[in-house]
């Protein structure tokens, strides 16, 4: 009996305080995060709304010289085809180690969704597009953080090559293990925002996230995507289900 | 609209609250978002406790302190990679200027890590602090209880006058005094200090931490020598707050627990005489 009296009130508090972020945040629910009535994600819409009406756009982290570099840790998984890492998925991390030991020749990324002309990129042609070099500071929701530079394309110009549709609103990245993660086109556009193939002037180390990783420098380093497979271009928030941050109880915004 | 009064609290009159309706209110909502920052804040602290000076730090790089207060406490789970630059031109040297070889190394240590909630809850948190605290430092310059009752003046400053205060205040054991102001000298600081001084601090070094904010604003980075000189203020500010927070309970039971608590709640006014 009192259980059930609790729960009720209990839930009578989450519905309330859902519909308030709902009233607050109305008129743009399907390109925010969705909060799932939970106090903490409206906490996050809050502050990624916030940033997004208050902060300069393009405006560019911060820049390091070459003396700057730091040792930098490598966390997560460091090997997607090995089958004791956690987050190791069959389905893919086989493919990965064939890859791997091809060194990547055969590897391709593959671009779909909102795009005019969906395909597929190796190495080679990532590395024909026009590069980027930027020493950044990564900075992991741990508390730690490193310099060290990064080579790449901009995914601008990857998004551009594959003529992204005007609806679209959303980036997303698939890998070799069994995570996925997104960013808004602001984010996605941004100059500093690359998929990097080299790290301190040499090819990416697998426990970096060979053979392509994504840069997002302004969020936290869990934006910035180990192993990409796959990109995909959304008109719509997608939270990617049970590999995505939401489902796992991590804020989707990491600009904070 | 209510217009502002402005005119002097007359503190002996037994009809006036010894703490204004908005002061009670902002007290604790700003106690709430406190505890809960200062909760998820060592949880957060937990999931890496070293601290570092500089732009950047991390496990392989020197630490300016370590706290033994998780697991990943100097875990040492971690395995060699890559070496970057085998002669040390890298700027791993900030702590103690020796040359070090910048590397990568994997971790293969199974880390403590809540920051997925403790995250979040902290800049909930956050927002509720910032948004009480922007109206509280509004009606506290507006109604004058800042400069009037708050600040310290400048015989509020002199050694002598606070060595006067904390032995006259540790002498009156059991002694009950009245809530409210005016207040003394060790008041002063301690309110204004921590209202005025280190909660600004630990916001802005907050801020200091986030990626599109120093991307926007860079300063905000570099005013502190970097992000991690900025977590490491941050971590020393709230040891501040929170030493204040356990002397301010402290002090408000030995003046007498459930009238204190009477006085910034419901507002109750005692009129007796307040002790000299």
């Amino acid at each position: 009996m009192t259980s059930t009296k609790l729960i009720t009130r209990r839930q009578a508090l989450i519905t309330g305080v859902s519909s308030l972020g709902g009233l607050a945040l109305a008129g743009c629910s399907d390109e925010l995060p969705p909060t799932y009535g939970n106090l903490l994600r409206i906490g996050d819409v809050l502050t990624y709304k916030a940033h997004r009406l208050l902060l300069p756009e393009r405006t560019l982290a911060k820049e390091y010289a070459r003396s700057e570099i730091t040792s930098i840790a490598a966390i997560g998984t460091t090997d997607p085809g090995d089958a004791r890492q956690e987050l190791f998925t069959p389905d893919y991390g086989e493919d990965y180690a064939r890859l791997r030991g091809d060194d990547f020749a055969d590897w391709r990324l593959e671009v779909e969704g909102s795009v005019a002309r969906p395909g597929s990129y190796s190495l080679a042609d990532l590395k024909r597009f026009p590069s980027r070099t930027q020493i950044t500071r990564h900075q992991c929701e741990e508390g730690w953080s490193a310099i060290a530079e990064w080579t790449g394309v901009p995914l601008r110009t990857v998004l551009e090559a594959s003529g992204v549709n005007a609806s679209a609103r959303f980036v997303q990245f698939y890998c070799y293990d069994i995570v996925a993660d997104g960013i808004d086109m602001l984010d996605a556009l941004h100059p500093q925002t690359i998929l990097a193939y080299g790290m301190n002037g040499r090819d990416l180390p697998v426990a970096h996230g060979a053979p392509l990783r994504a840069r997002v420098e302004t969020q936290l380093g869990y934006k910035s995507m180990k192993y990409l497979r796959k990109i995909v271009v959304t008109d719509e928030f997608d939270d990617l289900g049970p590999y995505g941050p939401l489902r796992n109880g991590w804020a989707w915004y990491a600009g904070i | 609209m209510r217009r502002v009064d402005t005119r002097p609290l007359d503190h002996t009159s037994p009809h006036r609250p010894a703490h204004a309706r908005w002061v009670r209110l902002c007290h604790w909502l700003l106690a709430a978002s406190v505890l809960a920052l200062g909760v998820s804040g060592f949880v957060v602290l937990m999931a890496h406790p070293r601290l570092y000076w500089g732009e950047a730090g991390n496990d392989l790089t020197p630490a300016l302190l370590e706290l033994p207060i998780s697991r990943n406490f100097r875990h040492g789970g971690w395995q060699q990679t890559v070496v970057f630059s085998p002669d040390g031109s890298g700027g791993d040297a900030r702590v103690d200027g020796r040359a070090r070889p910048v590397v990568s190394a994997s971790r293969t240590y199974e880390i403590y890590n809540e920051n997925g909630w403790a995250r979040s809850l902290h800049f909930l948190a956050a927002w509720l602090l910032v948004a009480t605290g922007a109206a509280y430092a509004l009606a506290g310059a507006l109604t004058g209880h800042a400069a009037r009752d708050l600040l310290p003046r400048a015989r509020d400053l002199a050694p002598q006058a606070l060595w006067a205060d904390l032995v006259a205040r540790l002498g009156r054991r059991g002694e009950a005094v009245s809530p409210g102001p005016p207040y003394g000298p060790l008041q002063r600081c301690a309110y204004f200090g921590v209202a005025f001084l280190a909660l600004p601090v630990l916001v802005v070094t907050g801020l200091a931490m986030s990626p599109a904010i120093t991307a926007a604003y860079p300063f905000v980075a570099s005013v502190w020598g970097g992000a991690q000189s900025a977590r490491t203020i941050h971590f020393f500010a709230f040891a501040l707050v929170a030493a204040f927070a356990i002397g301010h309970v402290l002090m408000a039971a030995r003046a007498g627990f459930g009238r204190q608590l009477r006085a910034l709640t419901i507002g109750e006014r005692s009129a007796e005489p307040r002790s000299p």
